[in-house]
């Protein structure tokens, strides 16, 4: 593995706040959506942080946020000891070399009218990379070579390739320009399975070659939990458990964490079997109306009286490197408070929407 | 672990395929799998892989052309615009006779309430000025292309000019861009151009020209201004910006190109309107008041509508030009907006 | 007898100067009453077209079925688009991935279970919103009464499957066809519909057709599990024989290229190399060989025959993975 070198990434405090506007000739901001509501963590060098969580937690909008694709609303982001947020247009722009983004759809995030050549020497000509002619085609093939393909795509476009190679292509792109971080918002997520496994492979051998850091941001947990080295799990605009990949499996000690880890299938009739489903009750809240207090007390199966409802637990370090957002931690871990019956909530999905917060992409079958 | 690439034609059956799966599985399982297969065999692998292969590097425009072709719809109406296109430009040649010429043969037997019919040398008889009524039609192709094209693209011009300025700025400008052209198209397009040529204290085929355009921008703008919008929200406009390109380059490169294919279609379906529209405005008498020029609408218009108990045949020939004309202008569009739309891309 | 008995199900689309694509290649399976049977595959492998063959929902125009669909002994395929239509909902119930999409978006959810009630069961409609409230109250939504009442898009995601799951199951169907049902929801949701949907074949006996690409979900649910690739099922076998020890590489292909969550971390996943693009033609051998590791000669002559296997399921292959290894 690489060498283990401070942070390249610090969070602090970030949030993401969405604007809900209405009227009919001047718009009025009516409320806002909270979909990134106080961040903290820290990514090392050549690490993999994963972020999990589900639909409308907020983690494809803090990768945004950190990446200022959306502007964070409050917070610092410190990339390599400069607080990005406080760079200024061009200076920003430049800074964006260092930090690459994968996307989640290939096709829609590769420009349909130009050829792979011409996507890939982009960068590198917004960056004043791409001078030299020869040097440059050497670059690119190099590039594609990295991941997998042929010097003859070149001159190809992005709809005559299968999802597999655009993805490839995608990761290219951000290669080219030689970042420190990459940032992959579901890679894998619209890719058959069997193409998902050739990704992630790909994936863990370019960050083994060139010492990349990753931000890997996922619904599956299994796929975070196979390619990160630390596991941060996002619910309803905040971070509520983080520790390493093995401790989390091993002992997760949120309540939701343990229930989305129970929910996972797993591809084994023997577990399937014995496993014993946590079945949360009801639908993730809406994010512009968040509940008071544990944002997780409304579908809690461990929630206690009074203090779950009215003070927001802070990510507190429970064990050595694993943060937990919960003031029962130790209490539910040492089996000292049993789970109990929730009464699903009604929620309403027209409020819950997220802008700049798609949902999961749905493969098609 | 292993470099996926150093492994050259192990199992890159052929070119564009994904040879990376070879550097997933340890590479003796691979070896040993191909292996098995006798030379014969692996040849034959190749050649059906190749079979299945396109050759790649097809642009979207030229698949797009490509499917085009093949609708059989879509080449009806290109055959159409062909043909028109085509009398427009030879008409000097396929025309019998001047159309502005005032024929003996013909005016002797002008009356009030006859009009000359077919005879030798006039196929299609005469019109009420005693000229030769078939040259007219031919001659009309030219001003009927010349009006349509010359609106349309005035229109396309003004339109891309505000639509991509709101949609690339964005902001207070596209409001009071955007609100301009909702006032635009809130007045019915035929009273609008109805207003404008009116407003112009004489009418020449300018003044119809420039109304039909007017008619048009809103329509392009928005269009245009909806679609760029759309882009602007786009994964790979996010992706562009992520990169770090310049935000001219994105607005240049990335969404005015492909916010511009609606566009053109739009322009394509605009011409039949614009064709219908030049000759409404000549119908209600406030066209090209030059009556040596042949137009269509005007030949409809006037003479067909005047001497309809005398000869309908001088109403029925402009207005089925005009309906054949529309007709495949509609049918190459709809036929290009099919072809362009991404859900038709295998 | 079975309660459903595909044979040599074909489906073929013939789309304008196109080459003809067959997307359902002789596809044979059976489902006895309260089995519940699994379609797995990847995007193209044809196991939504055949619901959709099997549900007589295909469109029309533009292609070809062929082959027997026998349902309690009348073959679907040839009857009539009437009793067809009676037969669905009636008999078969089916649902969709898109729960948004496949409700009528204008309709109170109340009346779009009714509606059912009175069509296929003659209910009038105040008995048939009685009925409809206890069909919403069993399937788990809260408050049924009120919900009555509202449209589709005034209820999340995983209520809206619930509705959809109500209305599939409002004339107790013997078969039901569920066609990725949980692929757009959430983990902590798929895990609510899945127990729900175990929980319903438990107490009502219906027979269910799980179609998915999860192996995860089959592996909690399903009796058999039909693997298809290219069109073609290429292996059956019962669940816990499917998943300790696949035979056919490409099951086993699959299995070990999904990331798991109880696998150590770190541990390199097995892809399968290539992709569905490099498939070869049935025709001319086996659709998987240029993807394969244990490809052989008489891979590239033929259709490989779909045979027999000792454990009493079905292979379709000339060199499968050996008995011996088992999945890690």
């Amino acid at each position: 593995m690489t060498e283990r070198t401070g942070p390249l990434v610090e969070l602090r405090d970030v949030k993401v706040h969405f604007p809900i506007k209405s009227g009919v000739l001047i718009d009025r901001t009516v409320g806002y959506v909270y979909a990134v509501d106080g961040v903290s963590l820290s990514i090392n060098k050549g690490e993999t942080y994963g972020l999990v969580g589900e639909s409308g937690c907020g983690k494809s909008t803090l990768g945004r946020g950190l990446l200022r694709l959306v502007e964070p609303t409050a917070g610092e982001i410190v990339f390599d000891g400069t607080d990005i947020r406080s760079l200024k247009g061009e200076t920003m722009r430049r800074a964006r070399r260092r930090m690459q983004m994968i996307f989640q759809d290939p096709l829609s995030s590769l420009d349909p009218r130009q050829s792979v050549e011409s996507l890939l020497v982009e960068g590198l000509r917004a960056h004043g990379l791409a001078g030299d002619k020869a040097a440059t085609a050497k670059k690119l093939r190099e590039a594609l070579a990295a991941v997998g393909l042929p010097a003859s795509a070149l001159s190809k476009y992005p709809h005559e390739f299968s999802g597999g190679q655009r993805q490839r292509i995608g990761i290219a792109r951000a290669l080219v320009l030689d970042p420190d971080l990459i940032v992959a918002d579901e890679p894998v997520s619209a890719l058959d399975v069997s193409i998902q496994a050739q990704v992630l492979n790909l994936l863990e051998d370019l960050q083994n070659e060139r010492g990349l850091t990753y931000l890997i941001i996922a619904h599956d947990l299994a796929v975070v939990r196979h390619i990160a080295d630390t596991v941060g799990v996002m619910y309803l605009g905040g971070l509520v458990e983080e520790a390493s990949s093995d401790d989390l499996y091993r002992e997760p000690m949120h309540p939701y964490t343990r229930a989305l880890m129970s929910a996972v299938p797993v591809p084994d009739p023997v577990t399937e079997d014995r496993r014993e489903r946590i079945l949360l009750a009801g639908d993730l809240p809406s994010p512009s109306n968040p509940p008071a207090g544990c944002r997780f007390h409304t579908r809690c199966p461990w929630a206690q009286p009074t203090r779950c409802a009215e003070e927001r637990p802070a990510l507190r370090e429970v064990l050595s490197g694993h943060r937990v957002a919960c003031h029962y931690a130790e209490d539910i871990a040492a089996g000292r408070i049993r789970p109990h019956e929730v009464e699903p909530e009604l929620v309403r999905p027209d409020e819950g929407a997220a802008p700049g917060d798609p949902g999961e992409l749905i493969p098609t079958p | 672990m292993s470099d996926p690439i150093t492994r050259p034609g192990v199992a890159a059956p052929r070119d564009g395929a994904d040879p990376t799966g070879t550097g997933e599985r340890p590479a003796s399982a691979t070896e040993r799998g191909i292996g098995r297969l006798g030379d014969r065999k692996k040849a034959r692998l190749d050649e059906l892989a190749r079979a299945s292969a396109d050759k790649g590097g097809v642009s979207l425009v030229r698949d797009a052309f490509r499917r085009l072709r093949r609708n059989p719809v879509a080449m009806f109406g290109a055959a159409i615009v062909a043909v028109f296109i085509l009398v427009a430009i030879f008409a000097p040649l396929l025309a019998p006779h001047d159309p502005a010429q005032r024929f003996d043969e013909l005016t002797k037997n002008l009356t009030v309430d006859s009009i000359p019919g077919a005879s030798s040398g006039f196929p299609l008889g005469s019109d009420p000025l005693g000229r030769d009524f078939l040259s007219r039609l031919i001659y009309g192709s030219r001003q009927t292309l010349f009006v349509g094209v010359l609106a349309t693209l005035i229109g396309l011009a003004l339109g891309v000019l505000i639509g991509a300025v709101a949609g690339a700025f964005g902001g207070w400008i596209d409001n009071i861009l955007m609100r301009f052209t909702d006032v635009m198209l809130a007045l019915p397009a035929l009273l609008l151009a109805i207003s404008l040529v009116a407003m112009a204290s004489k009418s020449s085929q300018w003044t119809v020209i420039l109304a039909v355009a007017i008619v048009n921008v809103p329509i392009f703008a928005r269009l245009l201004r909806g679609s760029m919008l759309a882009q602007r929200e786009s994964d790979h406009v996010l992706a562009a910006r992520a990169l770090g390109v310049k935000q001219r380059s994105i607005v240049l490169r990335h969404m005015l190109p492909n916010a511009m294919t609606a566009v053109i279609v739009q322009a394509t379906l605009t011409l039949s309107t614009a064709i219908l529209e030049a000759a409404s405005l000549s119908f209600l008498g406030l066209g090209d008041p030059d009556i040596n020029r042949a137009e269509w609408g005007l030949m409809l218009g006037v003479d067909g509508v005047r001497y309809f108990e005398v000869r309908p045949e001088l109403a029925y020939y402009p207005a089925l030009a005009i309906i054949v004309v529309a007709l495949g202008f509609t049918l190459l569009g709809e036929g290009m907006r099919e072809a362009i739309d991404p859900k038709n891309r295998r | 007898m079975s309660l459903l008995d595909v044979r040599d199900l074909s489906v073929v689309f013939q789309r304008r100067g196109e080459r003809p694509f067959t997307a359902v290649d002789k596809v044979s399976f059976s489902v006895e009453p309260g089995q519940t049977v699994g379609l797995v595959g990847e995007s193209g492998c044809g196991k939504s077209v055949t619901s959709l063959a099997i549900m007589g929902l295909l469109p029309r125009r533009g292609n070809k079925v062929t082959g027997e669909v026998f349902f309690d002994g009348a073959d679907l395929l040839q009857l009539r688009p009437d009793d067809m239509r009676d037969r669905r909902g009636r008999d078969i119930g089916m649902i969709f991935q898109d729960p948004l999409s496949s409700l009528n978006p204008v309709v109170p959810i109340g009346v779009q279970v009714a509606e059912v009630l009175e069509r296929h069961r003659g209910m009038d409609r105040k008995a048939a919103l009685k009925e409809a409230r206890e069909l919403l109250d069993a399937v788990g939504i809260p408050d049924p009464t009120r919900r009555l009442k509202e449209y589709p898009h005034q209820i999340s995601g995983g209520m809206r499957q619930r509705a959809l799951i109500a209305i599939a199951l409002a004339c107790k169907p013997r078969l039901l066809i569920a066609d990725e049902p949980t692929t757009a929801l959430d983990v902590t949701i798929q895990a609510q519909i899945l127990t729900l949907l175990k929980q319903l074949v438990d107490e009502t006996g219906t027979a269910l057709i799980m179609i998915t690409h999860d192996l995860g979900v089959v592996a909690g649910l399903c009796d058999t599990v039909n693997v298809l690739y290219g069109g073609k099922v290429v292996e059956r076998a019962a669940r816990h024989e499917l998943f300790a020890r696949p035979r056919h590489p490409y099951t086993r292909g699959l299995l070990d290229s999904v990331p798991r969550l109880d696998a150590p971390r770190g541990e390199r996943l097995h892809a399968i190399r290539g992709s569905v693009a490099d498939n070869i033609p049935w025709a001319e051998g086996c659709a998987f060989a240029p993807r394969c590791d244990n490809v052989v000669d008489a891979c590239l002559e033929g259709t490989p025959p779909l045979e027999p296997t000792a454990t009493g399921g079905d292979l379709r292959c000339n060199n499968p993975v050996s008995e011996e290894v088992a999945v890690p």
